[in-house]
């Protein structure tokens, strides 16, 4: 049974944001890598930025990090889901057309990308 | 007029709809330049609609509960053939194959939407100052923001642009904005309004909701829009929507709860400002004034809110915006090989908050941090669904300030993201629960700007916010 001492975050979870822990949460290299993980392709000058601004991001959520919650199962979703699904039946469906038209390059009805095969990951 | 006397006017053919139309569509052209609320105003097509509603109620036939009434449209819900930008360079020129449910709703109910309203990129803000088409102003004093997401909704809606508007909230984007331009603004229960066709920030938390100028139009916007969807997967069924019917229910014996950790006191959420604190107490002299039966309440999971918020939150958004890749729709920057072209078309079609999500979100779902951080912020949800079903075995609603302040200037709080997130600090546990949370105007801070003091109910209680920011409105 989770007591109420299980909410209280670690005395120093809120404590002022000291430059050391901001440095320490993430690096400027582990923004680089997930700059690519993310596909984006960031300046140098962001790359600091981020840097400075996702660590002082992360230290606050030391709160959350702190938690000792082990017997606490997680909640991904407000409502309780399940699989949804419709009866078998021919209904409306989007105008093929309309849809390819909103895409950028279109070659007999599917869309065109560059080359995928050798690309580096 | 409100939206319900000018729907009744056009019914019975004392006015008609495209007078209506053409009065509010002129008001947009005079003020909108200063204000910034429409990223386009779709004056043609409002034109058509209103004329064919005249014509219905020349022939007899019958026509919906918001026949001829002006709304405007939060610019990240689809409508089909007309651009749905979110705000974001990614987007621009893209027309939707088609409408989201809530669109086609209001539609058949007679609504005319006048325009796609300006938001925070992606809804990625609390204050429209993140929007690739610039800012948009408050009513009230232009050299201060909206609020945001949907700042542009809430603007029209103050400005009097349009009676009625419709946006979305992810972690307050409604109610915080509401708040902060002086509107009734309403967060309904997670699966209550169909998502069918809103653009998704982050799917768990996502709702789309009603602003209007007083909490009689809100609740029959929310009676319009509320109700199961099939085309939603995670759409409530046999939801009955009875916002309208209880408004003159008042207070008397309902439970009041007051939350402590949200009321300025030692061990809470710091930073609530006093004129807030102020009139958020006087709301709740007004309740108990009323017949309620006030009494503080204690759910300590609401002080982590803004953490696990700041976690959950950009952990779906950065998988949702995995689809902007340049090849289905949108934006496409050329590359040698289909990975340079999605990086190119990323990194040139997103903003700088935009980046700093997903980068924030994959840093929090990446290998050896997802436990630490995704893992126990899903866990703080757990908590705060138990603290707040205990609290409501003793309470029908809670009441808290809708924001820790009044609207800000303008670039105030652009520079320090942190400083900008905590704006949601009051608004974020139902989104976090999925429970219905209204804001409603009460007096004004020291600065003379509109506060606003939010509601809160159980899930699928939507009612009860209504029935109780009626009692609020009447008081003050």
């Amino acid at each position: 049974m989770r007591t109420l001492t299980s909410l209280t975050p670690t005395p120093n979870a809120k404590s002022p944001v000291s430059l050391r822990a901001v440095v320490e949460r993430i690096t400027r290299d582990e923004v680089v890598h997930v700059a690519r993980l993310a596909r984006l392709d960031l300046a140098d000058d962001e790359i600091d930025q981020f840097t400075q601004q996702l660590g002082a991001i992360l230290e606050h959520a030391a709160d959350v990090e702190a938690l000792e919650v082990a017997d606490v199962e997680p909640t991904s979703h407000p409502l309780p889901l399940r699989n949804v699904v419709r009866a078998d039946e021919v209904s409306e469906s989007l105008e093929r057309d309309e849809v390819m038209a909103c895409a950028p390059d279109v070659q007999d009805g599917q869309f065109r990308v560059p080359p995928v095969l050798g690309e580096r990951t | 007029m409100s939206a319900l006397e000018i729907a009744a006017a056009v019914r019975s053919g004392e006015r008609s709809a495209l007078d209506v139309v053409e009065e509010h569509l002129t008001l947009i052209e005079a003020r909108d330049p200063g204000l910034n609320a429409y990223n386009l105003v779709t004056a043609e097509g409002a034109r058509a609609q209103a004329a064919a509603i005249d014509a219905a109620v020349s022939a007899g036939e019958p026509v919906g509960r918001f026949a001829g009434v002006p709304l405007a449209t939060k610019d990240n819900m689809c409508t089909r053939g007309i651009p749905t930008t979110c705000s974001s360079r990614i987007l621009e020129g893209w027309r939707p194959p088609y409408d989201a449910t809530v669109v086609t709703r209001l539609r058949e109910a007679g609504a005319v939407s006048v325009g796609k309203t300006n938001l925070d990129e992606f809804a990625m803000g609390s204050s429209t100052e993140h929007s690739a088409f610039g800012p948009t102003r408050n009513p009230h004093d232009p050299s201060r923001v909206p609020g945001g997401s949907s700042g542009g909704t809430a603007a029209s809606v103050a400005a009097g642009f349009t009676p009625l508007g419709i946006g979305s909230d992810t972690g307050g984007s409604i109610r915080q904005p509401a708040a902060f331009c002086g509107v009734v603004g309403m967060k309904p229960t997670y699966g209550v309004v169909s998502r069918y066709g809103l653009v998704a920030l982050a799917s768990s938390l996502d709702q789309v909701g009603p602003f209007a100028a007083n909490v009689a139009d809100a609740a029959a916007l929310f009676d319009v829009i509320a109700g199961h969807d099939p085309l939603d997967s995670t759409s409530i069924r046999d939801f009955e929507p009875t916002a309208q019917a209880v408004l003159e229910a008042g207070v008397d014996g309902l439970r009041v709860g007051v939350v402590k950790e949200l009321a300025g006191g030692s061990g809470g959420v710091p930073g609530l400002a006093a004129d807030v604190l102020a009139r958020t107490a006087e709301a709740v002299e007004a309740l108990a004034a009323a017949g309620a039966v006030v009494d503080e309440v204690s759910v300590p999971s609401s002080t982590l809110g803004l953490s696990a918020y700041y976690l959950v939150m950009p952990a779906e958004a950065s998988s949702n915006l995995a689809r902007y890749d340049g090849i289905r729709y949108g934006l496409r920057v050329d590359g040698a090989t289909t990975a340079e072209m999605t990086t190119a078309t990323r990194t040139a079609g997103f903003g700088t908050e935009v980046k700093r999500r997903i980068m924030l979100g994959t840093y929090a779902l990446s290998a050896g941090y997802c436990d630490a951080f995704y893992g126990k912020a899903l866990k703080v949800r757990t908590m705060m669904l138990e603290d707040f079903a205990r609290v409501y075995e003793r309470f029908d609603v809670l009441v808290t300030p809708t924001t820790p302040t009044t609207a800000f200037e303008l670039g105030a709080r652009t520079q320090d993201p942190l400083t900008m997130y905590v704006n949601d600090v009051c608004t974020i546990p139902s989104n976090l629960t999925g429970h219905p949370a209204i804001s409603v105007p009460f007096g004004v801070g020291d600065d003379g700007m509109p506060v606003g003091v939010q509601v809160l109910a159980p899930a699928s209680h939507d009612a009860q916010t209504f029935r109780v920011a009626a009692v609020l409105e009447a008081a003050a």
